[in-house]
């Protein structure tokens, strides 16, 4: 008896796949855990890492308001970015979805300001907001209208980057778009010859038909809520007073400012918990809402 | 074949009922013109929120400093005032800035592109133990916010001596990404297997099959992928703020975010030039390949 030979047939396909999961373990598990070590330690660089327990988490929930105002901050934001951009984005993608001329025009236009989101257009933002030299405030004095102070008002902040989140609803708009052509057109003649009027059809055909992109959609978003960064770190560096304090500004600001990384990593793994929730809480409650063509039940 | 024989019935059943079907109210003429005059109305509207900023950062990057806030406002830019563009690129190492970034993007780009399609290319063409599992352990990565993993990465790059080195911003990129493979994979799933055996019975081994056939097949796909790549790398923020701290390697967002801090509510003229300098690559890169760009959205977004 030969003991069995390695095949070169059964090793080659993690060969092929071998560079993600190599990445993987370096730098998605590996440091996934390492983070959760880390979070029951005092560590801020000088010293070696001292284990403390559960006192991160003592002070995240009970010691540091501010995780409560980045939260609330989070939620603020969505409530606005997501209905708004959801709705907003529907309604150009239905119209766009008519026979229009310059559908492809449109369409780049409106796409722009979702590859060239940066720092760049998060500079030009602030200064469209700018409470005395800005875009924004000039235009509405043409009408005898005085805007808010925006960006150094505490309630004016927030609003403002729900306003400049829109600008990047452009992707949702082609993925509305894409899933609008894909709903066969004998739906809507079957339910014309049936008698249903355009409510009706927008209804019963196009919304049951759009729920997998309303729900990717709604995913990424909630997910991309939790992790705003760069445009509260240029135009408003959280201010004024935690109004847009968002929860990945909190974490930098521990980690790299104050440079506790042993309670930003308990930070990061409450953010991890928290998108981890969102996410499966979403999954489970689509097979009851999204409707999946051509899906064997 | 059969298809021929489906698509003329298909063709033969409406055409012979269309009149009965197109009932037409009595004042659709007038419905329809009105109808589209509010659509017009709204896109072109819209439009205008997406495409002001930008004219608005165009035009002040061509003014004089004292044009820029004079009342009324000054629309259109005269003189203009080209000499702002040598300004902002003698302020700071602007030049050094693209160099870094542009490194930065093209080999990330070309070796995240690379990982992604033979990881994509194992999954969708070779069976194997665990195939399944692994496959949703890629999926599941794709929802893990980097955030999470930023720290112990930061210490990582810290201990073998990376940090201020541009090692960081590329490194990860190089074992490809999970929204890439996933991509990749359903694309190489549509193309038939047929093609793979008779390159083998020819005596091609898999890696021949994917360099030269499964690839050359894949362009639109391997293209998004690398367009969507470039795109993260250019406008890359967060690593670069924490990795970097010596001017000389600076990309140009963090150059422009240095600008800023430095020059905060003066030299607005200035700011803007930068900012348009700074979006051109993208936005050139963006106008020759937007078909690309937007199928690459549509698909990930219906499939996901």
């Amino acid at each position: 008896m030969r003991p069995p030979r390695v095949r070169w047939r059964d090793v080659e396909p993690y060969i092929f796949i071998s560079p993600f999961m190599i990445g993987l373990v370096l730098f998605i598990v590996g440091p996934t855990f390492a983070s959760l070590a880390l979070s029951f330690t005092r560590f801020e660089f000088v010293a070696p890492p001292e284990f403390i327990g559960f006192e991160n988490y003592d002070e995240m929930f009970a010691g540091d308001p501010k995780v409560w105002r980045s939260l609330w901050n989070t939620v603020y934001y969505m409530a606005g970015h997501i209905p708004l951009g959801m709705a907003m984005a529907f309604g150009v993608a239905l119209m766009l979805n008519q026979k229009v001329w310059g559908q492809a025009l449109f369409r780049t236009m409106y796409y722009l300001p979702s590859v060239t989101a940066s720092v760049a257009t998060a500079i030009v933002w602030s200064w469209v907001f700018n409470s005395r030299f800005g875009l924004l405030n000039n235009f509405l004095g043409l009408f005898g209208l005085e805007g808010p102070q925006w960006l150094a008002d505490t309630r004016f902040a927030m609003p403002a980057l729900i306003i400049i989140s829109l600008w990047g609803m452009g992707s949702t708009i082609v993925i509305f778009l894409a899933a609008l052509q894909g709903i066969p057109e004998s739906l809507y003649e079957s339910a014309s010859i049936d008698g249903a009027g355009r409510a009706r059809r927008l209804w019963h055909i196009t919304i049951p038909m759009m729920t997998p992109a309303i729900f990717f959609v709604l995913i990424i978003q909630i997910v991309g809520s939790f992790q705003v960064f760069t445009n509260a770190f240029i135009i408003t560096a959280g201010g004024p007073g935690d109004a847009t304090l968002f929860f990945v500004l909190h974490l930098y600001n521990k980690a790299f400012v104050a440079l506790r990384l042993g309670y930003a990593s308990a930070l990061a793994w409450l953010l991890f918990v928290i998108v981890l929730v969102f996410t499966i809480a979403q999954v489970l409650m689509a097979r009851r809402w999204v409707y999946y063509e051509g899906e064997i039940r | 074949m059969s298809a021929q024989t489906r698509s003329v019935n298909v063709q033969d059943g409406p055409q012979r009922n269309q009149e009965s079907v197109r009932i037409r109210p009595k004042y659709y003429r007038t419905w329809r013109a009105v109808q589209y005059t509010i659509i017009y109305a709204v896109l072109i509207g819209g439009s205008a929120f997406f495409v002001i900023p930008f004219l608005w950062m165009v035009r002040s990057s061509l003014m004089r400093p004292q044009d820029i806030f004079s009342v009324p406002a000054i629309i259109f830019p005269w003189p203009i005032h080209w000499v702002n563009y040598p300004d902002f690129w003698n302020a700071l190492p602007f030049g050094r800035f693209f160099l870094n970034t542009a490194i930065v993007t093209f080999t990330a780009t070309i070796g995240l592109t690379f990982s992604s399609a033979l990881v994509a290319f194992g999954f969708a063409r070779f069976r194997f133990r665990g195939r399944g599992f692994l496959f949703l352990l890629v999926l599941a990565t794709m929802m893990l916010p980097k955030h999470v993993t930023l720290l112990p990465t930061f210490l990582l790059f810290r201990s073998i001596g990376w940090i201020d080195t541009l090692f960081p911003l590329i490194v990860p990129s190089l074992f490809g990404s999970a929204f890439s493979v996933f991509l990749l994979r359903q694309f190489f799933l549509t193309l038939p297997l047929e093609l793979d055996e008779a390159a083998r019975i020819d005596g091609a081994n898999s890696f021949r099959i994917f360099w030269q056939i499964a690839i050359p097949l894949s362009k639109p796909a391997v293209a998004t992928v690398a367009l969507f790549a470039f795109i993260a790398h250019w406008n890359e923020f967060l690593d670069p703020l924490i990795y970097l701290s010596s001017m000389e390697n600076f990309t140009v967002a963090l150059g422009l975010r240095f600008f800023v801090s430095q020059y905060s509510g003066t030299f607005w003229e200035l700011m803007m030039a930068a900012s348009t300098a700074a979006m051109l690559p993208i936005v050139i890169v963006f106008f020759f390949t937007q078909r690309t760009f937007i199928r690459g959205v549509a698909l990930t977004g219906i499939k996901g």
